[in-house]
């Protein structure tokens, strides 16, 4: 299987551990990888300020990078979420509408396309507090909310079981949002460090070592609360641990 | 024009000061908890959102229909109906209800409506004094504040804040901050004048177009001493509250209360039809701006509204930075796609007071698509041209970087790369809002891009 592996931005530059991790996890499933080498990033940041004529170039740049591959892969929830539902600022012909149908997040990519269940070349002996990404979580649907009345399920967990031993732990807000939220993070400063420093703080509490996620945008925020708050938390994301990068 | 509302400054002064922002937190995180505990306990309850959603939407189709149903069946049961295109339209005619019974004295009992009017000053300047009944609601008055919230008023409040207010304007003793002492001190205060006032106001949840009846739901039996002991009922609707039928009423009333405090009911739930024997009862169908927001193909969907709370208590940044600092008549996510339909430039910075998170809209029990609709409300704002200069020319420069493949790695990958340039052209200048509160992420030595060019070189030369 053919897939294009898409780097978040951001990733690149601060996280490329996680595109590695993700590079070689896609490999060892037995997918055959292309990092299309002129990506830059999805538009996300220009389209969720209201800047729809700005984050045009992006986007057909975006288009232009992916369109002939039957799949596209990225280890970021809130960019999978961009591209697919939001990916609105170009004119929406068969190679835009070919992109946003089959880019897909990681997790779920392995979930649902793929089926995989076991991890037996990883191994994860540590506490870990899932961080349920609201991207993830509420628009590409990985696993219940708990707003709504309904059975519970929950991809990640699901691949994260099939993980040698980790041990789960659970805060007491397992939905909230972290506070991240893009731009939302420098322009609401006060309300995002805040809604940060509660997010680790109860993770802590709950007794984790590790806070991980598919998103690392979110943890990149929250490992700046912990930091700053002295917490001794550690932070990977999900490609790390499922690829065995991070023991 | 009316100032620009600064929600972060105001959010920035409310988390400083800890008590308050702790007990807010809290307090509402259990409701939403509370909520849950209800929502989750009937299994139809999805089945109910969406049956909620679909009356409403048709309501809304049909709405001058409805409207005229309710005006036909409301007049036939002896009630005076009246039409007011806004909020000064509205609040003249109030004003000469009361001026033709010489009503010097009004009793009322929550309405989120009177407030988006601004009816107590407007009434106040012309010599009617005004007394708003619910604890809540009335807590504020005494305070010169706006509610915080559309369900508790004053739940940014500590009780010992109440027990100042109130020894400050009702008589009580300051250092009791009893929360049954102080409630009871308000209903003594209070009880004079349901017996003096000569009119009485309540809001109104639903109006039940078969019937030509108001509903009107409360916990502490306010709205029925306003409406029935004084001898003139006036109760102000806005214009999207219709609903076609009285068995509709089933479906809302078991969501209302669950969405809105995790209680299965509301203490009470009074039908208003008709004048008592010697009384006289008048509604007024308020539109102010609703019919306009009919017709705005992205936002109709907020009359959906039953102004249950849910969106704000569920709200992550209002939990924290209180309904105050969204300067308007509603706060939270809801407040943050009504109110810039009243006032795009005073309120353009409230469809930024949110993460997208989507849990508003997951709580709705109408569904409304409200993170959605603020994401659509930025695109509003940046195309009006409100968004400030620097957060537009960044933009600009980010939109045209990310365009280019090569300007973006000279950008990502220069000699002064990342820390200064990449995050300051993708998020403008970041850091120094950044760094305040948190540690700064270190940029990798080499970026994937640059990694991948050199292992599969590698590879390719092995």
């Amino acid at each position: 299987m053919k897939v294009a592996l898409f780097v978040p931005c951001f990733i690149d530059t601060f996280f490329p551990e996680v595109a590695i991790a993700t590079l070689e996890l896609l490999e060892r499933v037995g997918c055959e990888v292309v990092y299309p080498p002129d990506q830059t990033c999805c538009g996300q940041p220009l389209g969720n300020s209201g800047c729809q004529q700005d984050a045009a170039g992006a986007e057909a740049l975006f288009v232009r990078n992916f369109a002939a591959y039957d799949y596209i892969v990225a280890p970021s929830g809130s960019c999978v979420h961009h591209v697919r539902d939001h990916l609105t600022a170009i004119p929406q012909d068969a190679a835009a509408k070919h992109v946003r149908a089959q880019t897909f997040e990681l997790v779920e990519f392995l979930h649902d396309v793929l089926q995989i269940r076991d991890f037996p070349w990883a191994r994860f002996e540590h506490k870990v507090g899932w961080h349920n990404s609201c991207g993830t979580l509420r628009q590409l649907h990985h696993a219940q909310p708990s707003e709504i009345n309904a059975p519970f399920f929950s991809k990640p967990l699901t691949l994260l079981a099939g993980v040698p031993g980790i041990e789960l732990v659970s805060p007491k807000r397992p939905d909230e949002c972290c506070g991240f939220g893009g731009t939302f993070c420098v322009t609401e400063e006060p309300v995002s460090a805040r809604m940060g420093y509660d997010k680790v703080r109860d993770h802590q509490q709950a007794g984790a070592d590790f806070i991980a996620s598919a998103d690392m945008s979110c943890l990149m925020h929250q490992k700046g609360c912990a930091e700053r708050l002295g917490l001794p938390l550690r932070f990977v994301h999900i490609a790390q641990i499922l690829n065995g990068s991070v023991r | 024009m009316s100032r620009r509302v600064d929600h972060v400054k105001a959010a920035r002064t409310f988390i400083q000061d800890e008590p308050h922002i702790k007990f807010h937190d809290q307090r509402l995180w259990g409701l939403r908890q509370l909520r849950d505990g209800q929502a989750h306990g009937i299994a139809e309850w999805e089945q109910l959102r969406e049956l909620a959603s679909q009356i409403k939407e048709h309501t809304l189709s049909h709405l001058g229909d409805y409207l005229e149903q309710f005006e036909r069946n409301a007049t036939a049961n002896g009630v005076i109906v009246h039409w007011a295109a806004d909020a000064a339209e509205h609040n003249r005619i109030v004003h000469e209800i009361l001026s033709a019974q010489a009503v010097t004295l009004l009793v009322k009992s929550k309405s989120m409506l009177t407030e988006e009017c601004e009816m107590r000053p407007y009434l106040e300047a012309r010599g009617i004094a005004v007394v708003e009944t619910d604890l809540g609601e009335r807590i504020q008055q005494l305070d010169h504040e706006m509610p915080s919230h559309i369900v508790v008023p004053a739940v940014h409040k500590l009780r010992g804040d109440v027990a100042q207010v109130f020894a400050e304007n009702i008589g009580t003793d300051p250092t009791n901050d009893d929360p049954a002492y102080l409630a009871e001190g308000m209903r003594q205060d209070t009880r004079p004048y349901f017996l003096k006032a000569g009119a009485g106001m309540t809001g109104c949840n639903f109006a039940v177009a078969e019937t030509g009846s108001v509903v009107v739901c409360t916990n502490e039996g306010n709205a029925d001493l306003s409406a029935n002991v004084p001898p003139l009922h006036i109760a102000s609707i806005g214009i999207e509250k219709l609903i076609p039928r009285q068995s509709d009423l089933g479906v809302f009333i078991r969501m209302l209360s669950r969405s809105a405090l995790g209680s299965p009911i509301t203490q009470y739930t009074s039908h208003f039809r008709a004048p008592k024997a010697g009384g006289a009862m008048h509604f007024i169908l308020v539109d102010n701006g609703r019919s306009a927001r009919l017709a705005m193909d992205d936002f109709w969907y907020s009359l959906k509204c039953i102004r249950c709370g849910a969106c704000m208590n569920t709200c992550p940044v209002y939990r924290r930075s209180g309904g105050l600092s969204y300067g308007g008549v509603y706060a939270g996510p809801i407040g943050a796609i009504i109110n810039p339909t009243f006032d795009l430039k005073k309120y353009s910075a409230l469809p930024f007071a949110s993460t997208l998170n989507g849990s508003c809209s997951n709580v709705c029990p109408v569904k409304i698509n409200i993170h959605e609709q603020i994401y659509k409300w930025r695109q509003i704002v940046a195309e009006q041209g409100e968004l400030g200069f620097i957060k537009k020319e960044s933009m600009k420069l980010a939109g045209k970087v990310l365009a280019d493949p090569k300007r973006y790695r000279a950008f990502s990958e220069g000699s002064n790369r990342a820390i200064d340039t990449l995050p300051r052209a993708l998020l403008y200048n970041p850091f120094n809002a950044w760094g305040k509160q948190r540690e700064l992420p270190t940029p990798a030595a080499q970026t994937f891009h640059q990694w991948y060019a050199a292992q599969r070189k590698e590879q390719a030369d092995e």
